[in-house]
């Protein structure tokens, strides 16, 4: 392992989140507050609790995935996409550095990142509403787990977009529109039954119901399920980008 | 090549063909010395970039093999790319980032330790120090392509690649950009170099290697080249038509155009004589008058086609 190369990359990459530190916890810090006040008080006064957990509580859990899974996606992808649209890659391909610890290298960039506002969510919304951990070893072990996933996910993403539309696609059509169904701010056995059936394909589901689970002990799905879902996701991603860099899919040429 | 240098770089028969269908290298073979300065001569389009990119890692070849010091640049690559510093031919930086940032990570990317003595020496070289705070957007397009120097030597490479380095530089500077060369060449590294100047190629390099379209036409010493590549050509035209070529002037294996009018001369500029002052004495001798006379430098094209008919003409 060449740990100088994966730290140089790293520490270029955390500098570009440093150089914008302030927008970097502040938008979080405001979108945070935002949902409290729009879904905590508007729908909260409707829905005063979902089993037995007051609304505002509960969708903690949701809304710090559903933030950390979009940042996940985004730094990820505009990190590794960046160098590809304005010609600096050529860099990283000839150094002698394999796949595995560029990956280590942005991929870990971007999952600190999203782990960091992920913290920053939490803090913000100990402000608001009173939010207890259950099981807080499991909890670090989801949330970790979801910014490597994610940022995984967004380094494919990066690689495989052409121009800057592309690179906003697929979080715009697949990813925000299954993070918003999957149970962010409701539980899913607040749906019709033959919903419930269908949001069982989606995967985020799984991820936000063992995270909210770790938090309150009340889970949809098995928690076994959730993590298994998680751990083949990651898996998936893995291979994915192994396949990228072995055949120099759009990265070489 | 004598048998004491081994080839820093060997190319064997290496070819590329690109997903857009276009063949950019049709096998070309190379040996490239250690400690030499040897420079790519061609024209756009030529290939020079595709044979750079794919010995640095950059681009893959479609066959063929590389191997830089013994290890093949697929298998063994680490090494290989270890030893290899990267000037591309376009300007590619972050330009939010400060230089200094951009050298230190070029730097550990390559798996040095940090060492900002040794930056603070590269970057005194290139006449950059002054500018290690500023960020890469704040800086001329001259000091940017040293930036892009200055992150190729962060790792102090054995081998340098300088694609095009002096495209877009004016003539100061590019004087101080083959001073810094040669400076390289001192300390041992070995460097090679692609340009559509023969000019250039003539003032940098030990030796040159011809490519077009592909392929790899010659490769030789600068000054057997130059002799090769020195040729110009001067048009006589006369005053009165002539029929046929007096037997006077045979050894000058002048050319007759059609029309009579015009007598075309090819001559040498690096050869100790070039034959023009007793041709011109030779010419008044038949009793022939001049109109006009016309010198050209042969173009690269010309050069090109020459060398690919001489190089056919071969057994
Ligand atoms: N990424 C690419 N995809 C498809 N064709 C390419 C690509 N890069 C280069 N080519 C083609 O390969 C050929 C060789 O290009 P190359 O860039 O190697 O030439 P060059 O000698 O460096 O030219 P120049 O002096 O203009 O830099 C050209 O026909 C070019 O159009
Ligand atoms: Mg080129």
């Amino acid at each position: 392992m060449n740990w100088i190369a994966i730290l140089a990359i790293y520490r270029f990459e955390m500098a570009r989140t440093f150089r914008t530190i302030f927008q970097s916890i502040l938008s979080p810090v405001i979108s945070t507050s935002l949902y409290f006040v729009v879904f905590g008080a508007a729908i909260g006064s409707r829905i005063a609790e979902v089993e037995g957990i007051s609304y505002g509580s509960f969708i903690v859990p949701g809304l710090i995935m559903l933030t950390v899974m979009t940042q996940a996606i985004s730094v990820a992808s505009f990190g590794i996409y960046f160098p590809k649209f304005i010609g600096t890659i050529y860099e990283i391909l000839s150094a002698p550095v394999n796949f595995i610890e560029i990956v280590i290298g942005y991929v870990g960039a971007a999952a600190t990142k999203a782990l960091m506002i992920g913290v920053i969510i939490l803090a913000t919304a100990t402000f608001f509403v009173e939010v207890r951990i259950e099981h807080p070893v499991w909890m670090v072990a989801f949330l970790v787990l979801t910014c490597i996933s994610f940022a995984l996910m967004g380094f494919i993403i990066g690689i495989w977009a052409r121009n800057f539309e592309q690179l906003q696609l697929v979080p715009l059509l697949v990813v925000t529109p299954l993070v918003f169904l999957g149970g962010s701010f409701y539980s899913i056995t607040m749906l019709p039954e033959f919903w419930q059936k269908v949001t069982l394909f989606n995967p985020v589901v799984y991820l936000i119901s063992g995270f909210r689970w770790s938090f309150f002990g009340m889970a949809d799905v098995a928690v076994g399920a959730s993590f298994a879902a998680i751990a083949l996701f990651t898996g998936l991603c893995l291979a994915v980008i192994w396949w990228i860099f072995r055949t120099g899919w759009r990265i070489r040429n | 090549m004598t048998s004491a240098t081994q080839p820093v770089i060997r190319i064997e028969n290496l070819t590329k063909t690109y997903a857009s269908g276009v063949t950019a290298l049709h096998g070309v073979s190379l040996d490239i010395l250690k400690g030499e300065i040897i420079a790519l001569l061609g024209p756009n389009g030529a290939g020079k970039t595709t044979l750079i990119s794919i010995i640095c890692g950059v681009a893959t070849a479609s066959s063929g093999r590389v191997t830089v010091k013994g290890h093949d640049t697929v298998t063994d690559y680490r090494a290989a790319r270890a030893l290899i510093g990267l000037v591309p031919q376009e300007i590619s930086l972050e330009p939010f980032e400060p230089v200094i940032n951009t050298v230190r990570f070029s730097r550990g990317l390559f798996g040095r330790p940090r060492d900002d003595a040794r930056l603070e020496e590269v970057l005194r070289a290139l006449s950059l120090w002054d500018k290690r705070h500023a960020r890469v957007m704040e800086l001329s397009g001259g000091m940017k392509r040293r930036v892009l120097i200055a992150k190729a030597l962060a790792h102090d490479p054995e081998i340098l690649f300088l694609d095009e380095p002096t495209a877009g530089v004016d003539v100061e500077l590019r004087k101080e950009m083959w001073e810094l060369v040669r400076e390289l060449k001192a300390q041992g590294t070995t460097i090679i170099l692609t340009t559509h100047y023969i000019e250039e190629a003539e003032a940098m390099a030990d030796r040159i290697g011809v490519i077009n379209r592909g392929r790899l036409l010659v490769v030789e010493e600068k000054t057997t080249l130059m002799r090769r590549l020195g040729k110009k050509r001067m048009v006589i035209e006369l005053q009165e038509p002539l029929a046929e070529l007096p037997g006077a002037l045979a050894p000058y294996r002048l050319e007759l155009s059609e029309d009579g009018r015009r007598l075309t001369y090819h001559y040498d500029t690096t050869a100790t004589r070039t034959g023009i002052t007793r041709l011109l004495a030779d010419l008044a001798g038949a009793g022939l008058r001049v109109r006009d006379i016309e010198t050209a430098q042969s173009s690269l094209e010309e050069i090109f086609v020459d060398l690919l008919r001489e190089e056919e003409a071969r057994p």
